[in-house]
């Protein structure tokens, strides 16, 4: 089993989760196509660092998935508090700055 | 063991690395597929669940076996239980309109994603990825033994700064969700005049006839014989109105006993459509939102 196997599927995953920042709405689902870019990345580091033959991609991987925890925290903090006040997850709903 | 003996085993391993490489690869992109085309926020996090599963199946044939743990027990753990829990806040049910709100956004969307897939495509074609170079047990049994002594040595800086950065995080969701308090606090008297001044001081009538029935979906009967509308819960009038595919249930009185969430459904969302629009929170400017009713919520 090759990397570049496990990179050719890190770039499939990454351009869908991009898709999905870009044509869903829901708020909680592009947090999760965010989650799914980043695990794709992960993947990728964890395949270049199975072909480098050291553990270094891995350690970077670990603190991806920390990084990604704690933006998860906060986004869905940000999330609740705009859907106390606007009573709705969809990102056409906070506009208020746009005009 | 002799060195065929080391070779058919290497074979044996590669084989079943590459089936579970090709079998968790097909799953993990379709659920990918079904993530970004499924209209439910709920689906999408079962989804969700799936690829990060098979993402920690594949690191581990990849030879990183403490990723897998983690990835197992942070994300599908924790980061995809945050997100069930404010989904469970948000509204289960909300379904997101396949109504384009920018006109071409699709299709935008479409040609940069394959433009995107193009471009990494090549990167990653021209980057001549060599195989896997023989890193002994560090991807094996002392994979967690060499991932401390990096993170300890190495990356001890990143890792204090991951602290104070996982601190900043908690902190930062606590203010994020932290209510001002701008009345002030209900007293138990408040609380009891309130639960007076309503129309229906007493408790709802329990659901059900039971010489018949036992059911919370079947309304109870008045004395005349008549069915007592208030003893089933709105939500489950609206439940059966939908699922026996006529109208969803008219909205029930205010003295209901659940009060409907916003967003609960077909019904309700546009329920909340008109509230929102009537209440002038909506840009009544732009021709876009003041022309379609049902859509752009999600």
């Amino acid at each position: 089993m090759s990397p570049s196997h496990f990179v050719a599927l890190a770039v499939i995953l990454f351009v869908i989760g991009a898709v999905g920042v870009l044509v869903r709405r829901n708020a909680m689902v592009i947090f999760m196509c965010v989650e799914l870019m980043l695990n794709a990345v992960n993947l990728a580091f964890v395949a270049f660092a199975r072909q480098q033959g050291n553990l270094d991609g891995q350690v970077i991987a670990f603190f991806v998935m920390v990084v990604a925890a704690a933006e998860v925290v906060v986004g869905l903090a940000i999330l609740m508090t705009i859907f106390r006040a606007r009573r709705s997850a969809s990102v056409d709903e906070a506009n208020l700055l746009k005009y | 063991m002799t060195a065929g003996h080391l070779l058919a085993a290497g074979q044996a391993e590669s084989t079943g690395a590459s089936v579970t490489f090709w079998i968790l690869a097909v799953i993990s992109v379709l659920a990918g597929l079904g993530m970004i085309l499924a209209r439910r926020a709920v689906h999408c996090a079962v989804l969700l669940a799936v690829v990060m599963l098979s993402l920690a199946i594949l690191y581990a044939v990849a030879g990183a076996p403490f990723l897998a743990f983690v990835q197992i027990i942070v994300y599908t753990g924790a980061v995809l239980m945050l997100f069930l829990f404010v989904l469970m806040i948000v509204g289960v049910s909300t379904k997101d309109s396949l109504r384009e709100t920018i006109p071409g956004q699709r299709l935008a969307a479409g040609v940069a994603a394959i433009a995107l897939l193009v471009l990494l495509s090549l990167i990653i074609g021209h980057a001549a990825i060599g195989p896997a170079a023989p890193g002994g047990t560090r991807f094996g049994v002392n994979n967690v033994r060499g991932l401390a002594t990096l993170i300890f040595t190495k990356y001890v800086f990143p890792f204090e700064v991951t602290a104070a950065l996982l601190i900043t995080a908690a902190l930062g969701a606590m203010v994020l969700a932290h209510r001002e308090r701008t009345a002030p606090k209900p007293t138990q008297r408040d609380l009891s005049e309130q639960r007076v001044a309503g129309s229906h001081p007493t408790p709802l009538p329990g659901p059900g006839v039971y010489a018949r029935h036992n059911a919370v979906d079947f309304p109870a009967l008045l004395p005349d014989g008549t069915p007592a509308a208030l003893s089933v819960s709105p939500i489950i009038a609206q439940r059966a109105a939908e699922s026996e595919g006529g109208l969803p249930a008219p909205p029930l009185p205010p003295g209901g006993a659940v009060p409907l969430p916003p967003g609960n459904g077909e019904s309700a969302a546009t329920d909340g459509d008109a509230e929102r629009e009537s209440a002038g929170t909506a840009p009544a400017g732009t021709g876009q939102a003041g022309t379609e009713p049902g859509g752009a919520r999600s």
